[in-house]
């Protein structure tokens, strides 16, 4: 993609001489999140020992692992949250290491602990991330009318978001981490505790975005969830113990479904 | 062991619990099944004497849950959803606390923890705050258990504990049920149901279905398909514009289509796939699960 | 988890002291009850030392903040007096009566603001506020020492601000007795009186009214702001649910909770007696047996008003909000500690009465000022008695054994 080139970073050209020419050819086309040997160390404590992956555009990229098996830490430092102990991690083209401000208005970031003011209404939380991803007026405008829309909720347009059912809340913050159209969206356990066909409306809503090109980056503790997603890959002790798309994943281990590719994979 | 007629509770005119009756058996391994807010917590508090219904009436163990408490709670294991221990004592701290508060101690309850408490030993001295999502279940659940309850109330255990500890941890449950201990559990995950003798669907206060797992799913009304293609996204959206089609949803990497009738076959939809240019179709009749019959009843 | 990575040598510490200060506890009521039910209690007390021994927080709010408090208090409220503006009423004019004005001003802790004609100036000036003291000398200063070797002056204190007015006049005196002394050397001896008056506040407060005032203070926000936020701490952690659905009684739970408070609580007070004493040369002249049991009643009656505040609270946060705002205000304004009472308006007087801090105040000032005993002291003591009784009362009956 053209625009990603000129914010291309030096330290990426390390990257691409790396790699194969079929694999440029890959990294300037699709790929959207890379890292490449991603370490960090709290003292002596590995958190993330030297992982390696991409993610191309417009992919369902679920993140799996058991509590304390790295996850957090590593999607801290896609966000730039967190500066890596070493390693290379490029989102939408940007070093993070390097420019960690930079990449933070191309991405979008949900969380299930903390997404929305639950004293604003609807819309006046709509209105504030748009302000902070510094949408200009009119655009806040006519995002907010096409959310209200789109989510149905126009009638509840001016409630206080704390009333509101956790499934709404949890589809409404989903969209308002899409509100600055960011190429990649980060969801960390999106679905916790949400009713079934609210939790497969809101795939259905990931989906969607995926379709528009968004790429998506999921944790999840649903492993059924884990089969929605294009390609997977499951962290234990810091390293990427496995990744690929979760039907191979399942042939190769034998397993009948990606539970048991969890336990045979994080218990060993 | 357990047995609730119309209970209904409110807070601030919403209404938490709806007209709810359920009885649990001697021994039972219970579920409720229910998303966040469906009223599962405050059903569980009742039961734990911590709140009174607004009306209706209970018994545990023959016991009224409003005039009898105190002796209810010397009978009742409690484990609340959030972690309810004390972080900054360490787990042998935290369990002799909890025995002494039971007026029993730690060698005494043995018998009944050990296989759970073995896997904590190890880190008697650390404190709780310091465990790992599962470690920290496993503890509650010696605390729950040290008094040796003969009814067990576990409020969403497997919340936040990843899938090894959460398989471990619903094994540990099949073992004390063998034991004869009443267990009484709630859980928001649907595919844990099938784990529990019996199980009720709860949603937004009110009781969807009762029964064993397999008397829920054998309720399903209609004829469900398994799909799969290439494309989910795709395959999701066009079977829904099936003629006939009542619902369509993903449940793992097949999409699970549900119909009002029998009129088309698994080839019809095949070629109806096919004509929307999915590639891969695979089509297979299959049975409802949990999760599908909790949709329909919504 | 904080102290066990940081503080590995400390925590061991600890431990041995929780166990040193739990096993007195065991020791102790095992006495007075069945050895089952006192495990019980014992076992909540000691895991009570352990969450306050291992939270730094909390000891650094109990043992570090009265410490800070009557420093600060001691040494802004007594120390910082420069320049302070008086008015020179010298009718006699004398060689005498300058010299010593002289005195005063060369000092360095008195300006003279204004000198002054007339006696109705004076009450001008007073009303004014422009002066914190005058000093007055008779028509004859000069003179009366010449011929009778002695004379005598009136020093005059704003005492609207007791503290201030009473460390002027100290100051004031003791310059007048440098001059005496330094006359007397070159001839004969001649005595200088002063005579001493306070306007506006005739019940004249005493120097040291900021220890009392402190203790009243420390001890209160200890007892009631340390066992709300402690109880609330259980209500926010869930620990409360797994307490309530145990065999354990509101009232074991309650004392659990609060015993281990009012032991450090007590520490506090004398840590807060021996710092008044030491340090700003408190006197203690009263029955220390008597301080010391009037600071347990008056605990007491902070405890239950803890406990009371936590039944009405869901955080710790805001359970400190509330003692902070209900108790430390009313404690530190209304009770006589900074503003004298008697010139407050009726109002906010009769709100001091209910203020538990208003009563102990002039026990403690009672015991180690004036050395009075309980005879003099009863009123007081039998109303922060009742306080006790009541605020037990109503914070049993408020205390929930079930969750809503």
């Amino acid at each position: 993609m053209w625009r990603y080139f000129p914010l291309l970073p030096t330290s990426k050209t390390v990257l691409l001489n790396s790699c194969s020419p079929q694999e440029v050819y890959t990294i300037m086309n699709d790929t959207v999140i890379s890292t490449e040997q991603l370490t960090r160390t709290f003292g002596a404590f590995t958190a993330v020992d030297h992982i390696s992956f991409d993610v191309k555009k417009g992919e369902i990229f679920g993140f799996l692992g058991a509590n304390g098996a790295g996850k957090t830490t590593a999607l801290r430092m896609l966000t730039g949250l967190l500066q890596p102990s070493s390693g290379k991690v490029a989102v939408a083209g940007i070093d993070v290491a390097r420019y960690p401000e930079k990449v933070k208005s191309r991405i979008g970031y949900m969380s299930q602990k903390f997404s929305l003011y639950p004293d604003l209404t609807i819309r006046e939380n709509i209105r504030l991330y748009g302000g902070i991803y510094g949408l200009t007026r009119s655009d806040i405008r006519s995002k907010t009318e096409a959310l209200l829309d789109q989510l149905e909720l126009r009638e509840q347009a001016d409630q206080v978001v704390g009333d509101l059912p956790l499934g709404w809340k949890q589809k409404l913050a989903f969209s308002v981490a899409l509100i600055h159209e960011p190429e990649v969206v980060f969801l960390d356990e999106p679905t916790s505790g949400v009713d079934p066909l609210t939790r497969r409306q809101f795939w259905d809503l990931i989906y969607a975005a995926a379709h528009r090109g968004t790429t998506l980056m999921v944790t999840t503790h649903y492993m059924e969830e884990a089969e929605y997603c294009n390609r997977v890959s499951i962290m234990v002790d810091g390293k990427i113990k496995a990744l690929d798309t979760p039907r191979r994943m399942k042939d190769t281990l034998h397993a009948e479904n990606m539970d048991e590719v969890f336990r045979k994979l994080a218990r060993e | 062991m357990i047995n609730i007629e119309n209970i209904s509770k409110s807070y601030d005119g919403v209404l938490a619990l709806d007209n709810i009756s359920l009885n649990v058996k001697p021994g039972e391994l219970f579920g409720i099944l229910g998303p966040d807010g469906a009223g599962k917590t405050t059903l569980i508090r009742i039961l734990a004497t911590l709140i009174k219904a607004d009306s209706g009436t209970g018994t545990l163990a023959g016991l009224d849950l409003v005039k009898d408490y105190r002796k209810i709670r010397t009978i009742v294991g409690y484990m609340p959803g959030r972690f309810s221990l004390y972080q900054d004592l360490t787990v042998r701290e935290n369990l002799e606390f909890f025995a002494n508060v039971f007026g029993t101690t730690i060698q005494q309850s043995y018998d009944l923890i050990r296989d759970i408490y073995v896997q904590i030993e190890p880190f008697n001295e650390r404190r709780a705050g310091a465990l790992s999502g599962g470690m920290k279940q496993k503890l509650a659940l010696c605390c729950a258990m040290i008094h040796l309850p003969k009814v067990l109330l576990l409020d969403e255990p497997g919340t936040g504990v990843d899938p090894v500890s959460r398989k471990e941890f619903w094994d540990m449950l099949k073992h004390l049920r063998s034991t004869g201990i009443t267990i009484f559990v709630s859980t928001a995950n649907m595919d844990e149901a099938e784990k529990c003798d019996r199980v009720v669907l709860l949603q937004k206060g009110k009781l969807l279905a009762s029964g064993t797992p397999s008397e829920i799913t054998a309720a399903y009304p209609h004829p469900l398909y398994a799909v799969r293609a290439n494309d989910m996204y795709r395959l999701i959206n066009d079977l829904r514009t099936l003629d006939q089609a009542a619902g369509c949803y993903a449940f793992g990497e097949y999409a699970h289509l549900s119909m009002l009738s029998d009129n088309l076959n698994t080839k019809d939809i095949q070629h109806f796939l096919e004509r929307k240019g999915h590639e891969d179709v695979e089509v297979l009749p299959t049975t409802a699960n949990i999760e599908d019959c909790f949709i329909e009843l919504m | 988890m904080r102290c066990s990575e940081n503080w590995p040598g400390n925590e061991k510490d600890l431990n041995g002291r929780t166990a040193h200060i739990t096993a007195y506890f065991t020791a102790h009521f095992t006495a007075h009850h069945t050895a089952h039910k006192m495990n019980r209690f014992a076992a909540f007390i000691k895991k009570e030392f352990r969450h306050i021994l291992r939270d730094r927080r909390t000891l650094l709010i109990l043992f570090g903040m009265p410490v800070v408090q009557v420093l600060l208090f001691g040494f802004v409220l007594t120390n910082e007096i420069k320049d302070a503006a008086i008015a020179v009423l010298d009718p006699s004019h004398d060689a005498q009566s300058i010299a010593l004005t002289n005195k005063m001003v060369s000092s360095g802790y008195f300006k003279i603001e204004q000198y002054l004609n007339t006696p109705a100036e004076l009450e001008q000036a007073f009303k004014e506020g422009s002066i914190k003291l005058a000093l007055v000398f008779p028509n004859d200063f000069g003179h009366s020492l010449a011929h009778n070797n002695k004379a005598s002056l009136q020093i005059i204190g704003d005492a609207s601000d007791p503290n201030t007015a009473t460390t002027l006049i100290n100051y004031a005196q003791a310059i007048i007795g440098d001059y005496q002394a330094t006359y007397n050397r070159a001839s004969i001896p001649i005595s200088i009186g002063a005579e001493t008056h306070m306007r506006y506040n005739p019940e004249q407060k005493a120097v040291f009214n900021f220890v009392p005032g402190v203790m009243t203070l420390i001890l209160m926000l200890v007892s009631a702001m340390m066992t709300s936020i402690t109880l609330a701490r259980e209500k926010e952690l869930g620990t409360m649910e797994v307490l309530l659905v145990s065999p354990l009684q509101p009232i074991q739970i309650i004392l659990g909770k609060t015993t281990p408070y009012l032991v450090l609580s007590f520490l506090n007070a004398v840590l807060v007696v021996i710092l008044g004493i030491f340090i700003f040369g408190m006197p203690m002249r009263g029955s220390l047996l008597l301080l010391g049991a009037e600071c347990f009643l008056y605990m007491f009656v902070s405890l239950a008003l803890g406990i009371f505040i936590s039944t009405r609270t869901k955080d710790q946060m805001s359970a400190m909000f509330f003692s902070a705002l209900g108790l430390m205000m009313p404690t530190m304004l209304l009770s006589g500690f900074i503003f004298p009472r008697e010139s407050m308006p009726w109002i906010l007087q009769k709100i001091g009465m209910a203020i538990p801090a208003t009563w102990f105040n002039p026990i403690i000032k009672g015991i180690m000022i004036k050395g009075v005993g309980l005879e003099t002291l009863g009123v007081q003591t039998a109303v922060l008695g009742g306080m006790a009784i009541f605020f037990i009362a109503i914070s049993l009956r408020s205390f929930k054994d079930r969750l809503e």
